[in-house]
């Protein structure tokens, strides 16, 4: 187990490692989403009072959670990075950021996408959408400091910062907004929350959920192996990498 | 020789750093009434834009008063850390054998006194000329000081990892207008519970306890952001 | 020993500017830090004080306190000279006011102890920032361009209080442009041997 961390802190050996990976979970990561999105865009039956229109919840719901999740694990990899200064730490968080970005950005466009057959209106202050915009922020946030600074190291260190003290931030962001909308909800586009969902639409949700975290991981590596080319185009290890595939 | 001083306790380091930065900011008035003038004239805006209906006005209040205030805070703990970092007093805080975070919070503590302070003693004037009904005006006053704590503290943060950036002004409001989201929220509502002549305690009390909360955890954050910015 | 930097490296960002610089300063010893513009004089200051630690390898071992001054004179251009020097984090000096004032006159500013520090000429404000040698008891100095915006008579002060140090068993590690000042008291180190 230690040797196997300590050796993910080793940019060949996360390269070597991440390319082994990716070319077994991208087939992985395809498959999970086409079974996902045709079981829920096709197979599942419609929605007894939203009739077709719900079945985008198969794009926004896994998108909006795992954008959230991927905050955290920016945020842990900025930790990590932080105390034992760990280069493959700032790599990955640095390449979470946008990947986070576009989800969150997903969630919301779908969010909005949904929000005109169900409520009549584009863009409505619901509790949910409320706080995705605010994560979309915490996101550019990141980025922006990132791009803003010269030294990436130190880019990578300052952005650390500032995505934990974010990530302390979320919940209690997430609970004022959800107590905000409690308080002013207008009665007209009351929204019930989460009735029993059925368990024909569930499943393909869990699906695409589960796809989602592949496609994430996915993602996520390709943006680190970019990174890395890009870092180390100068050493040797990468040259002989490349020139044996 | 003098390696064998005994060091400050961190309570004279913080009451030192406290005073020089309080006398520092007090020579220049005009830093700290430009915050105060900043809240009257946005607040003279409102009307303007919305018309001088006092019933509309007195609902809108408590967001009004306390959206100006959170943007004044902004503006002025831009420039917390500049100063510090331009005359290199910040280089030698950082060398001294005494934890950043300590020496920020001092600094920023005179800074909330000369700024988020003073906003708040003021408020409930602005208040008034917007009509929010008496029964808010305490709990404005009150929210606003527990509020702006963290508000401060927050931008002190932002000032911190912006310090070394050009133009990081625009940057800096990007950076924390998120995080300062549940202090606004809690703060309007607040106040406007107090309006309708409910029950604002609770809603003091979050403040109160976010406003803790950042005073333990965000100068350690502060003192790892001014270290970056003295790095890179 | 009062400061030892073995193997030290000095990177900014992407680029290195030195690789394996050594340096051992004793009591009685002046160094001067020489190079072109550019080659990172600063920076090995800076990182031998512990300014930056970003990009900074090596060890540096200190031996005793040190008062590092920077470029830029960390005095509040509000405040007085007095003010300015009453409380010093770093170094952890606190002067009572006479000791201040005897410092002030000592660098031939004795008239401006209360003048708010920003109404003085940029050389007048070296001197203030260069009297807390004065009242520091640090052995080792290290100084960025320590005779920067000095007059004649204000770089002469300067070398006499190097050289009363350095005697008194204390040592200076100064970066400058000028040529060596203190003839064979000091010894240079010349950084372009260490550029990457």
């Amino acid at each position: 187990m230690w040797t196997f961390i300590h050796k993910l802190g080793s940019p060949p050996w996360f390269f070597r490692f991440s390319g082994t990976l990716v070319r077994w979970l991208l087939p992985i990561t395809v498959i999970l989403l086409l079974v996902g999105s045709i079981w829920g865009l096709l197979v599942a039956p419609p929605d007894f009072r939203q009739g077709n229109s719900y079945r985008i919840i198969y794009i926004h719901v896994p998108a909006a959670v795992v954008a959230l999740a991927g905050y955290y694990v920016m945020a842990f990899a900025g930790a990590v990075s932080l105390i034992w200064r760990i280069k493959m730490a700032d790599v990955t968080m640095r390449a979470a950021a946008p990947v986070g970005a576009v989800l969150t950005a997903i969630a919301l466009v779908t969010g909005a996408i949904w929000g005109k057959p169900t409520w009549g209106t584009w863009w409505v202050w619901d509790a949910r959408i409320t706080s995705m915009l605010i994560l979309l922020f915490l996101y550019l946030g990141v980025v922006a400091l990132f791009e803003a600074y010269e030294n990436k190291t130190a880019a990578a260190r300052a952005c650390a910062v500032l995505s934990l003290v974010g990530m302390v931030n979320i919940p209690i962001i997430y609970k004022s907004v959800d107590w905000w909308y409690s308080l002013h909800q207008p009665a007209s586009i009351k929204f019930t929350g989460e009735s029993a969902i059925d368990s024909s639409m569930l499943y393909p949700l869990l699906l695409m959920i589960v796809a989602f975290y592949c496609l994430f991981v996915v993602t996520l590596l390709l943006n680190m192996r970019a990174e890395l080319v890009w870092s180390y185009r100068e050493s040797g290890w990468l040259r002989q990498l490349v020139g044996d595939s | 020789m003098s390696s064998d001083r005994p060091l400050l306790s961190l309570r004279t380091v913080f009451l030192r750093q406290f005073l020089r930065h309080g006398r520092s900011i007090m020579t220049s008035p005009a830093d700290v009434a430009n915050p105060l003038l900043f809240f009257f004239m946005v607040i003279t805006l409102f009307p303007l834009g919305l018309g001088p209906d006092p019933a509309r006005l007195a609902t809108l209040a408590p967001g009004i008063l306390w959206v100006v205030a959170l943007l004044a805070s902004l503006m002025v703990s831009a420039k917390l850390f500049a100063s510090d970092f331009e005359d290199g007093s910040l280089e030698q805080l950082a060398l001294a054998p005494y934890p950043l975070a300590v020496t920020a919070l001092a600094e920023v503590s005179a800074h909330w006194l000369a700024t988020g302070f003073l906003l708040a003693l003021v408020s409930p004037l602005f208040g008034l000329m917007l009509g929010l009904p008496e029964g808010g005006l305490l709990t404005l006053l009150v929210s606003l000081l527990l509020g702006t704590i963290c508000l401060t503290i927050i931008g002190a943060l932002g000032s911190a990892l912006t310090v070394n950036i050009r133009r990081g002004g625009l940057l800096l409001s990007l950076l924390i207008i998120p995080l300062n989201v549940p202090v606004l929220i809690f703060g309007t509502t607040a106040v406007r519970e107090a309006v309708l002549g409910g029950n604002p305690e609770s809603w003091l009390a979050l403040l109160g306890g976010l406003a803790l909360g950042s005073l333990v955890v965000v100068p350690l954050a502060i003192g790892a952001a001014l270290r970056v910015s003295l790095d890179s | 020993m009062l400061l030892k930097a073995t193997q030290v490296a000095i990177e900014r960002g992407d680029r290195k500017l030195l690789s394996c610089v050594d340096l051992s300063v004793a009591g009685g010893e002046i160094w001067q830090l020489v190079g072109a513009n550019g080659v990172g004089k600063t920076s090995l200051l800076r990182g031998l004080a512990g300014v930056a630690r970003l990009g900074v390898t090596g060890v540096i071992l200190h031996g005793s306190t040190f008062l590092y001054l920077g470029h830029a004179s960390a005095l509040k251009l509000g405040l007085s000279a007095v003010d300015n020097l009453r409380w010093h984090p770093a170094s952890d000096v606190t002067a009572s006011t006479s000791q201040i004032c005897e410092s002030l006159a000592a660098v031939n500013l004795a008239g401006y102890e209360y003048r708010p520090v920003g109404a003085l000429s940029a050389g007048q404000q070296r001197r203030v920032a260069l009297a807390r040698l004065l009242l520091s008891d640090a052995p080792l100095w290290l100084l960025d361009e320590p005779f920067t915006a000095l007059d004649v008579a204000g770089c002469e002060w300067l070398e006499a209080c190097v050289r009363d140090h350095v005697n008194a068993g204390g040592a200076a590690v100064f970066t400058s442009h000028q040529p060596s000042r203190f003839g064979v008291l000091q010894q240079d180190l010349d950084l372009g041997q260490y550029v990457v």
